[in-house]
């Protein structure tokens, strides 16, 4: 079916297909809305979080995705700043994941505060020493960056394309995109490598406390790394789910192999710094509080050495290889399995750097603390997935995302 | 004006508790309760949820009957002076809307809860679990709220709140100084509810800086010690026993060592300085 409001040359379903998938989709985010009201109105007593819990679920969420959503600035950066002309086959889509998730970010974050009326307190009264604020500034001039770049993708609709004004601001704004892109490389390295200071800066938990570099611990570099490393892997990773809900090829497999290379090398070295930062934390670090590498690792239910090996292991080394080598890039099993695990490899490290922090005991005469999130948490977690599908589904159906999408398709 | 300069000489208030003394009866808590207006809920199981600004924790030697031992730990906010003592208490410099303060002429850490917007990062970096979010909104049984201390703000639901060593009697103690034309406030005028509550005076409170006040040499006693000093928060609260495996229970050591290879908490305490 063809309309005046699809990209020409491109085939779309029914209305009413369309219409009932977003039925679905919104049935799932009103779940989420309700959980969001219920928050609002009723605060905080609606988590599972407590005062060993500060933070919890939403959190991991906020690191998670923003981690995920690395794939913008970094495929931004590949593209306007290096010059890999392929890249801009997928860019769009990078873009629209990037926005997805930053803006999931920031309403996690309004959620996830006891005053949410005081929120522009962050901005008001900053203090210039905490990650938070650093957080705060870059995270938000940050989306205003994606926005903007989001923007001419939007205006490439066909209706919108028609109006004169629109037609050359689109055409404009992408000319000077360039620009956006080093702006985004640039905050991106901040709140990314703020979000990693979050934690590395916390110096009473030695679970997470890392040395590091003048007023930034090791962290801070970590982040911005594995998120450069594995954000693109998550922008293959939905697109190629994306291919499987249309039934239709939109991006060329060189493409998803160069990224995958790239993401390869890219996971390569900074597992190589994790794997030393480990080891430094566990031999130096740890030590000089008092704990042993294992007593972050027994005596509880959940944590057992288990979960540094699937991070460092089975979800970082063993993708990097996969990634690095020709032959696993070329098999699209192996390609599509290796970003699949990157990126689990790096919501598990979100997770401890969140999660396993508040759970590990510090006084001799506590125990480890176990949290378990209530449906209004998953629900509100869960509520930006469905957006972000609602967003997908419409960019996909009306704007001309994917350049290569009428070549790979003929038929159509 | 010269007079108020005057009353910011720096001091580092600070707290002793002696755990042979301590029998946990608990009258500190309750005396912090009333002094503070720590608001409390009909169902108070889950302490992880429950206000409470100072708490008292029961440990014992882990040995079987007759040999065991048990010690009671009251563990209010530790007052950290930071990693370089120069008041970056772990709270205080990740809290990203200055809502905790680290107050120079007292050592005291304060918190602002109408400035506090409740993203609980200070709890997250507090390793004594010394700070307390308002999961609720304080509701106070019949008639209790005509005995609320007009001297302290009720904190609303959606802040995090702590122990602030009775900060607003020091403002008071320092005013009534200040009207009748003194410099320095008196060791006993300035004491938290804690300490006046105890029974058994385990708890001494004062200037850790002034030889004059019972802490500045209790807290050199070699029964000195503070909880977690690995960490290097370099809290102001101390503690004292004569027990050895009670001093085990306040910070973590790796096999083969012991309390008896640290130096004693107020030289610690200047080494790190």
């Amino acid at each position: 079916m063809t309309t005046p409001a699809i990209p020409e040359g491109v085939k779309r379903c029914s209305t009413r297909k369309f219409a009932i998938w977003l039925a679905v989709v919104g049935a799932v985010l009103l779940w989420g809305v309700y959980a969001m009201f219920l928050v609002w109105y009723k605060g905080l007593n609606q988590t599972g979080m407590n005062d060993a819990y500060g933070f919890a679920l939403w959190i991991w969420a906020d690191l998670a995705v923003i981690a995920l959503g690395g794939g913008a600035f970094f495929s931004g950066f590949l593209t306007y700043i290096i010059g890999k002309k392929e890249l801009k086959n997928i860019i769009n889509y990078a873009v629209i994941i990037g926005f997805i998730c930053y803006s999931s970010a920031l309403l996690i974050l309004a959620l996830d505060i006891g005053q949410p009326l005081r929120g522009w307190f962050i901005f008001w009264h900053a203090n210039v020493h905490s990650m938070l604020t650093e957080v705060a500034f870059c995270l938000s001039v940050y989306f205003g960056v994606l926005t903007i770049e989001f923007i001419p993708v939007v205006l490439e609709n066909p209706k919108l394309d028609r109006v004169p004004f629109l037609h050359h601001l689109s055409h404009n704004l992408h000319e000077v995109m360039a620009v956006f892109a080093a702006t985004g490389v640039f905050l991106s390295f901040f709140h990314q490598g703020s979000l990693g200071g979050v934690a590395g800066v916390l110096y009473g938990r030695p679970f997470s406390f890392r040395e590091g570099l003048l007023i930034w611990p090791w962290t801070f570099f970590l982040f911005t790394w594995s998120a450069a490393a594995v954000g693109p892997c998550f922008t293959v990773m939905v697109t190629w789910l994306t291919e499987k809900v249309t039934g239709k090829k939109l991006v060329k497999q060189e493409v998803f192999q160069l990224l995958g290379k790239i993401s390869g090398w890219m996971l390569l070295t900074y597992m190589i710094a994790k794997i030393a930062d480990t080891w430094y934390w566990a031999v130096v670090t740890a030590p000089s509080k008092g704990f042993a590498l294992m007593d972050f690792y027994t005596n509880n239910p959940v944590y057992g050495i288990w979960i540094l090996i699937a991070e460092l292991v089975v979800c970082g080394l063993v993708p990097a290889f996969i990634l690095i080598s020709r032959k696993g890039r070329e098999n699209n099993t192996l390609l599509l399995t290796a970003m699949i695990l990157a990126v689990i490899g790096i919501c598990i490290n979100r997770w401890v750097m969140v999660l396993q922090v508040m759970a590990a005991p510090l006084l001799p005469f506590q125990e480890w603390y176990m949290y378990m999130p209530t449906w209004q948490e998953v629900a509100t977690t869960i509520l930006p997935v469905a957006y972000g599908i609602i967003l997908i589904s419409l960019a996909h159906r009306y704007l001309p995302v994917f350049p290569q999408e009428k070549e790979l398709n003929p038929g159509n | 004006m010269t007079k108020q300069a005057q009353h910011t000489k720096t001091k580092r208030y600070g707290m002793v508790i002696d755990l042979d003394r301590c029998t946990g009866c608990g009258a500190c808590m309750v005396g912090c309760y009333a002094e503070n207006n720590v608001p409390f809920r009909k169902d108070e199981t889950d302490k992880m949820l429950s206000l409470n600004w100072l708490r008292v924790f029961k440990v014992d030697n882990g040995k079987p009957f007759p040999d065991t031992e048990v010690c009671y730990i009251p563990k209010p906010c530790m007052q950290c002076d930071g990693r370089h003592m120069e008041g970056h208490s772990p709270c205080v410099s990740v809290c990203p809307a200055v809502a905790t303060d680290y107050d120079e002429p007292t050592g005291v850490v304060s918190q602002i809860y109408t400035r506090c917007f409740g993203c609980r990062y200070c709890m997250a970096a507090c390793p004594y679990h010394a700070r307390k979010f308002n999961w609720w909104d304080p509701v106070w049984p019949a008639d209790m709220e005509k005995y609320l201390n007009p001297d302290v703000s009720v904190r609303m639901r959606g802040v995090v709140e702590k122990c602030s060593f009775c900060y607003h009697r020091y403002q008071k103690a320092r005013d009534k100084a200040y009207v009748e034309g003194r410099d320095e406030i008196a060791e006993n005028e300035y004491q938290p509810a804690c300490a006046e509550a105890c029974p058994t005076r385990a708890i001494t409170f004062g200037d850790l800086h002034n030889p004059e006040h019972e802490v500045y040499e209790l807290s050199r006693s070699k029964k000195a010690f503070r909880l977690l000093e690995k960490l290097n928060t370099n809290p102001k609260v101390y503690y004292l026993t004569s027990k050895s495996w009670v001093r085990r229970k306040a910070d973590n050591y790796l096999e083969g060592e012991s309390p008896a290879d640290r130096k004693p908490a107020h030289k610690a305490e200047t080494a790190s300085h």
